[in-house]
């Protein structure tokens, strides 16, 4: 076990530096930051220097192994706009996204984990029918629409909850207004994250229901009730666990435009207003964070595979 | 009366009877064409049928496209020109009213189908084309080439996409080819893998095996014989994928990072629904179009559906 884990993170690492050479090499694209320098009253030679200072002189690789370095004491760089560390940007930002990714993620657990089960224990019923057809229309509504949507009826037209921010203005807050506030953007991404779960965990379930192990169990009559609960239940965490894996990098990408238009204060608000300030370091700040948290979260689903599932062969 | 009968039963179920030799027969030799193959997309057609909501879909589908392909036909005016009244509600010259300058929604939806349709197939190809070689390469040759192909599929995967296509789209500044571009080449990582994993059963059947032995071309060996055998899940992925691409499409735009105006797309028409007054007041300027990607991703996930079921060569109903 150990050593199967050992080996997960060997092949996680040749990933992990991939990824920052994508994001560095993304950043050289972008253009270089000289080019704020630039202007009528800068002189060549000061931009020369600025250049010299900023180490820019050197060859491309020596700039990404500095870059590299900074990264692992923690410095992502600065802000082109504000000037702030990426690091503290990002660290302000990222409470308000954990929580509404964090509460959609149970939410749209818990519509599809137990919708999943009953649309594949009542396979080709009339209520798997409209499970899998709901699942579908929660996959193909555009998540944005659904906001303007929902926006337009319990804002405008009933008036029950607010439009957009983290707390009421002018207001101490409090838990209570904050859950107001995340009412209508958790709908929107558990929404669209449970259409494809709930036709995941379905097929998963059906696969696990023609296993030899639960004929077995049936044949031993020791009832239709028990034979869900007791064995099959237990072998759908697998696919749960997949599903989870699968929600963090949607997560990620959903919360960028849902915050967008609910004006929700965290991680995505800030890299959609550092996209159109063509604020790189941020950006691509946002853009390596998130490409580890991912890799991280595969990492931990391998491993956790290997705990839950005893079959899966660790070599 | 009743021999009849039984003839009809009788035939039905040897029809049956053959299509599932021929789903065995497609799995392992797709070589002998002949009239096998007709009646394999025969049996792929009966099965799909089955499936009322996506026969449904395929003609909602068929008759969007007609729409969005005649849409200089039928358009009742030009997409661009200032045609009536600003912001005016939907009457009789204008079925869905007309936008905040005075042009004809009804046209600007039409050419907006066109526009995202377009997005979508071409992004869907580029990606498709893509993975399906990588995927061709790492499972056919393995080793080196396989786990190159393979890491690197696992760093694109690790970015969330909607952001590297934001990033893509804020650097190669937004724009109709760009959009497709960025697009086909961000989404190609779920078919790669998908290639890969079937070449790597297909190398261990025998009639694989067999080529090898006897000496055929690796063009051959990857294209005519090996390719065939995985066109089927490509081609439901693929679907997935154009759902995808156009659902991405709609939000880049929607955010004023995709298609940009004046050109209509169904995303950059509910980039006015941003604005208060239209969102409250103008409710014809953006349900309209939001509706329509509903509608045309959700036949193409149904349409995908029952084409996974109607594909499958073990799928027994």
């Amino acid at each position: 076990m150990g050593k199967y884990i050992l080996k997960r993170i060997l092949i996680a690492l040749p990933v992990l530096i991939g990824i920052t050479i994508i994001d560095y090499v993304i950043m050289c694209l972008a253009g270089s930051p000289l080019e704020m320098l630039q202007g009528p009253r800068v002189s060549e030679a000061a931009v020369e220097a600025k250049r010299i200072a900023l180490g820019l002189d050197q060859p491309v690789y020596v700039q990404y192994f500095v870059w590299l370095g900074q990264l692992l004491h923690g410095n992502l760089g600065y802000s082109m706009k504000s000037y702030q560390s990426v690091s503290s940007l990002i660290g302000s930002h990222i409470g308000p996204t954990l929580l509404l990714m964090g509460v959609s993620l149970i939410v749209s657990l818990i519509m599809a984990v137990p919708a999943g089960i009953y649309s594949a224990i009542h396979q080709y019923s009339k209520g798997d029918y409209a499970v899998v057809t709901a699942s579908f229309l929660g996959s193909s509504v555009p998540g944005f629409f659904l906001s303007l949507l929902l926006i337009y009826i319990f804002t405008v037209r009933l008036g029950w909850l607010p439009s957009g921010g983290m707390t009421t203005l002018g207001t101490e807050g409090g838990a209570s207004d904050v859950a107001r506030h995340m009412v209508m953007p958790v709908i929107v991404l558990a929404f669209s994250m449970a259409g494809s779960n709930i036709r995941y965990i379905r097929s998963a379930m059906l696969e696990i229901l023609q296993q030899d192990y639960l004929r077995t169990a049936r044949a031993k009559g020791i009832g239709r009730f028990r034979v869900i609960n007791k064995h099959a239940l237990r072998n759908a965490l697998v696919p749960i666990i997949t599903v989870i894996g699968m929600e963090i990098p949607v997560l990620f990408g959903g919360a960028v435009i849902i915050e967008q238009i609910f004006s929700w204060p965290g991680l995505g608000l800030m890299t959609m207003s550092a996209i159109s300030n063509r604020d790189y370091p941020v950006i691509m700040g946002v853009c390596l964070l998130s490409a580890i948290v991912v890799l991280v979260a595969n990492l931990i689903t391998d491993i956790l595979y290997a705990l839950v599932d005893p079959t899966i062969q660790l070599d | 009366m009743k021999l009849n009968n039984m003839h009809k039963i009788f035939r039905k179920k040897s029809a049956m009877a053959v299509s599932v030799i021929e789903g065995y027969d497609a799995e392992n030799d797709r070589t002998q064409k002949d009239i096998s193959d007709e009646s394999y997309w025969q049996t792929v057609f009966r099965r799909f049928k089955r499936h009322h909501l996506a026969t449904v879909s395929l003609v909602v589908l068929g008759i969007i496209v007609l729409a969005a392909l005649l849409a200089p036909v039928i358009a009742p005016y030009d997409p661009n020109d200032i045609a009536g009244p600003f912001a005016g509600a939907p009457s009789k010259d204008f079925w869905l009213g007309t936008d905040q300058i005075g042009r004809d929604v009804l046209s600007r939806l039409l050419y907006a189908t066109r526009i995202s349709l377009l997005v979508g197939v071409m992004a869907t190809v580029i990606s498709t084309v893509i993975g399906v070689i990588l995927g061709l390469i790492a499972g056919y040759f393995g080793g080196v080439a396989d786990m190159i192909i393979m890491r690197f599929t696992d760093m694109v995967m690790s970015f969330p996409y909607i952001l590297l296509v934001l990033v893509a789209a804020a650097i190669f500044k937004p724009g109709l080819w760009n959009i497709i571009l960025i697009l086909g080449f961000v989404d190609w990582p779920g078919i790669a893998r998908l290639v890969r994993g079937n070449v790597l059963n297909l190398r261990e059947t025998n009639f694989v095996k067999g080529n090898i032995v006897a000496g055929m071309p690796l063009r051959h060996i990857l294209f005519s014989e090996i390719l065939p055998n995985t066109v089927a899940p490509i081609l439901v992925y693929a679907t997935s994928v154009l759902a995808l691409s156009i659902l991405d499409e709609a939000a880049l735009s929607f955010l004023g990072q995709g298609v940009q105006p004046p050109t209509a797309s169904l995303g950059n028409m509910l980039n006015g629904a941003q604005s208060l007054t239209v969102l409250t007041t103008q409710p014809w300027l953006w349900i309209p179009p939001g509706l329509l990607i509903v509608v045309v991703v959700m036949a193409i996930n149904f349409i995908g559906d029952a084409l996974r079921d109607a594909l499958d060569p073990n799928s027994g109903r």
